[in-house]
């Protein structure tokens, strides 16, 4: 009897809901696995898939992304072993998978919480209501690999946005397996895009185009290339989110921050009268 | 019978100006460390009301100084309920000394006293009114249990509504806890000015308000300061990308609020005359110095022709003139270089195939002057369509469906506010869902409110100002 020959799995991008290698086809070695290095092109799709995800997600209604959150959330319980696997402590994980469960709460509760009735002097009917930004791109921290993430992406999806993501290059696989739990929970193609490789190649690309609308620098830790892709942000006045200190508590309560940062306020006013 | 016009002008007597005024830093007028002044004058007349002084590097260092002394040692360990109660003094003193600041915003900026009376300066005292009451009240604004203010606001505000953006500058900013520096606009320094008086009339104490007067470089040197803990900056998106580039890599939290082209859309089933109003009013405010003036008016295409029939009858009514006769629609345009933009734009528009309208208007001789303008045949391709004017001038687009209104109203890189005219409430409802605007005014246009959030989408700025969502801006939150 020979050992049974393991299959290998190969660890891709993950744009528009399907798993393609980098249009360049480089790929480089980390965490023992060819992992995808995406390239400028990689990212440019990803905001188009990104870009097309938008109406769906954020016209779906709150109750419906809550449940596909909760859903995750339930997917990565189940999967917990193979994250383990990854070198992702079990409690990590389980912080992950609790962390999805508090932000699918959060779905049909922010808009009541961060909006609602402004008393005007006038005979005005006034109403102010969080709506998604649009596009964002997030680098996620570099560590914890997989809290860290789940911290990034949640928040920003949770309202209706939609999130191109440059994973920790040097923690990539727990990310990309995070990409195959995302493909299972009814999350709709496009919402959650998945980038691998150098974050100094794809990131500025994400930076500087003109079709994202906001940026999340929590996992930049070179202060000179964070205040770089800032700079390029303020081409089309993208709302930008500053790096989080190398020392942040990932584990603590993440407060609703990270949301309303990635949120407009929209006032709607109408006349009363008979 | 024909009547002849009978101009009512108000007095300008309540207005006591002083020939030279000084920066305000740390509860004093004080002269400028190299002596450098600029004038501001009367748009309506050319006529010189004032020499200002100009604040350099020098002086800017001083007033950041001065705020951070005033932050560290006074109105940051004050409690918020003696904070408020200053507040609460300088809204009643705005309310006081209204008909003064009316007519010195009137003479400085060129805008209708009936505008100055009965809109900047209530909306003014209610804003100082309203954030007086969060001072001590921030544990329940909604930002966590013990939010705490950012330290020296970095304030810098544009001509067109000199002493309300005051007002949504300062108010929340104190109201939180922060001490501020602000540059008025160059051409609209005085009821600046006049605020910085009030603040003495107050006793609010020293070094809590500080405002330094000049042009672009004063600017630039305020929110570049590195002792600065926050810059607000309401203007064009130019200028607040250039800020934002600035800032970027600093510790400095910053809100703007920029440019817009608003779309007015007009439904087949609205009432008419309302709409035309509401367009009359949505463009024509403030000689359209207003960034979210509802510059391009789509118009859906089977009530066109009646709607421009009807929008060109009420035009020919508009009185323009005067900024202190109280019959006044539309006063003087701001200044010399923003009336060459108006029309440089307006040239545009009409070598580019619109079709180009204004009323028979007699301007005034002197001053600076610019009749309400209409341009029809206007496509999304045309400039007038897709920059801001900041005049009175209307670019008209018609559509037919509801979805081609969305389209054409998102198909520009601001969004700050949108107008909806018609009778169906759920088309109201649908539209205002997809319309991508900070503000949207449904069946009215240009409403304002302290407790109502305002700001913009995309590249008309970041942050809100009014409302609990206002206090965001200077917070630690």
């Amino acid at each position: 009897m020979s050992e049974r020959v393991a299959v290998r799995k190969t660890y891709k991008l993950f744009i528009g809901g399907k798993f393609p290698r980098s249009e360049s086809g480089r790929s480089y070695l980390v965490q023992s696995a060819n992992v995808s290095l995406a390239s400028r092109k990689d990212a440019r799709d990803a905001v188009v898939a990104a870009r097309a995800a938008v109406k769906g997600w954020s016209g779906a209604t709150a109750y419906n992304r809550g449940q596909i959150l909760y859903r995750v959330a339930e997917m990565l319980e189940g999967r917990r072993e193979q994250f383990v696997a990854l070198g992702v402590p079990g409690d990590e994980v389980d912080a992950a998978t609790d962390r999805w469960v508090w932000y699918a709460g959060w779905s049909d509760k922010l808009p009541q919480v961060y909006g609602g009735a402004n008393p005007v002097a006038g005979p005005y009917f006034n109403l102010s209501a969080p709506e998604p930004t649009g596009v964002v791109a997030v680098v996620a921290p570099e560590a914890p690999a997989l809290l860290g993430l789940v911290s990034v992406i949640a928040p920003a999806i949770v309202t209706g946005n939609t999130v191109v993501v440059a994973a920790s290059p040097a923690a990539p696989l727990a990310a990309v397996t995070l990409a195959e739990v995302l493909a299972t929970s009814d999350l709709p193609g496009g919402v959650v895009n998945l980038l691998t490789g150098r974050i100094g190649e794809t990131v500025p690309t994400l930076a500087a185009h003109l079709d994202v609308n906001a940026i999340d620098l929590a996992g930049v830790t070179d202060a000179d290339l964070a205040a770089d892709l800032e700079v390029r942000a303020a081409e089309n006045l993208k709302r930008v989110l500053r790096p989080v200190p190398a020392d942040h508590d990932w584990t603590a309560d993440p407060g609703v921050g990270r949301m309303t940062a990635l949120l407009e306020t929209k006032t709607v006013w109408h006349p009363k009268g008979v | 019978m024909i009547f002849e016009y009978a101009p009512a002008p108000e007095s300008r007597s309540v207005v006591d100006l002083k020939p030279s005024y000084g920066l305000f830093v740390n509860g004093s007028f004080v002269d400028p460390a190299d002596g450098g002044s600029f004038t501001s004058v009367n748009p309506a007349t050319e006529e010189v009301l004032a020499e200002v002084a100009e604040a350099g590097p020098q002086d800017v260092e001083r007033a950041v100084e001065a705020a951070r002394t005033a932050y560290q040692k006074v109105w940051g360990p004050m409690p918020g309920r003696d904070r408020a109660k200053y507040l609460y003094r300088i809204a009643r003193i705005i309310q006081e000394r209204s008909r003064e600041l009316a007519v010195l915003e009137s003479l400085d900026n060129g805008k209708p006293i009936k505008e100055s009376r009965d809109v900047d300066l209530p909306l003014v005292a209610a804003h100082f009114f309203y954030y007086a009451g969060w001072a001590d009240k921030l544990p329940h604004a909604g930002f966590g249990a013990d939010p705490q203010p950012l330290g020296v606001a970095a304030q810098v505000i544009p001509w067109n509504f000199p002493l309300l953006m005051l007002a949504w500058k300062i108010a929340p900013a104190l109201a939180a806890g922060n001490t501020v520096v602000l540059k008025p606009a160059e051409t609209t320094p005085l009821t600046a000015l006049l605020f910085a008086e009030i603040c003495q009339q107050a006793d609010l104490p020293a070094g809590v308000v500080n405002i330094v007067t000049g042009a672009g470089e004063t600017g630039r040197a305020l929110v570049e300061h590195p002792g600065v803990d926050k810059v607000a900056f309401t203007g064009s998106t130019e200028v607040g990308k250039a800020i934002a580039r600035s800032v970027a890599g600093t510790r400095k939290k910053l809100t703007l609020e920029l440019g817009g082209k608003a779309a007015n859309i007009v439904f087949d089933d609205a009432p008419i005359d309302q709409a035309v109003e509401g367009i009359v009013n949505g463009i024509f405010f403030n000689q359209g110095h207003v960034c979210c003036a509802g510059s391009r008016l789509l118009v859906q295409e089977s009530v066109a022709e009646q709607v421009l029939a009807s929008l060109k009858r009420r035009m020919a009514q508009l009185r323009v003139g005067d900024p202190l006769d109280k019959n006044t629609d539309v006063g003087a345009i701001n200044s010399a270089a923003q009336l060459a933009r108006i029309r440089e734009l307006s040239d545009v528009g009409a070598a580019e195939g619109a079709q180009r309208w204004s009323p028979p208007c007699e301007l005034p001789e002197r001053g600076f002057w610019f009749a309400p303008t209409i341009f029809t045949g206007v496509t999304q391709a045309h400039r007038i369509a897709r920059e801001e004017i900041f005049g009175p001038v209307l670019s008209v687009l018609t559509f037919r469906t509801p979805a081609e209104a969305v389209e054409k109203a998102n198909n520009t890189p601001y969004g700050l506010s949108a107008g909806i005219w018609t009778d169906k409430g759920s088309r109201i409802l649908w539209l205002a869902d997809r319309l991508r605007a900070g503000v949207v005014w449904a069946n009215t246009f240009n409403k304002f409110d302290p407790t109502s959030p305002f700001g913009g989408y995309k590249e008309s700025g970041y942050g809100r100002e009014g409302g609990r969502h206002g206090l965001e801006a200077y917070l630690n939150v």
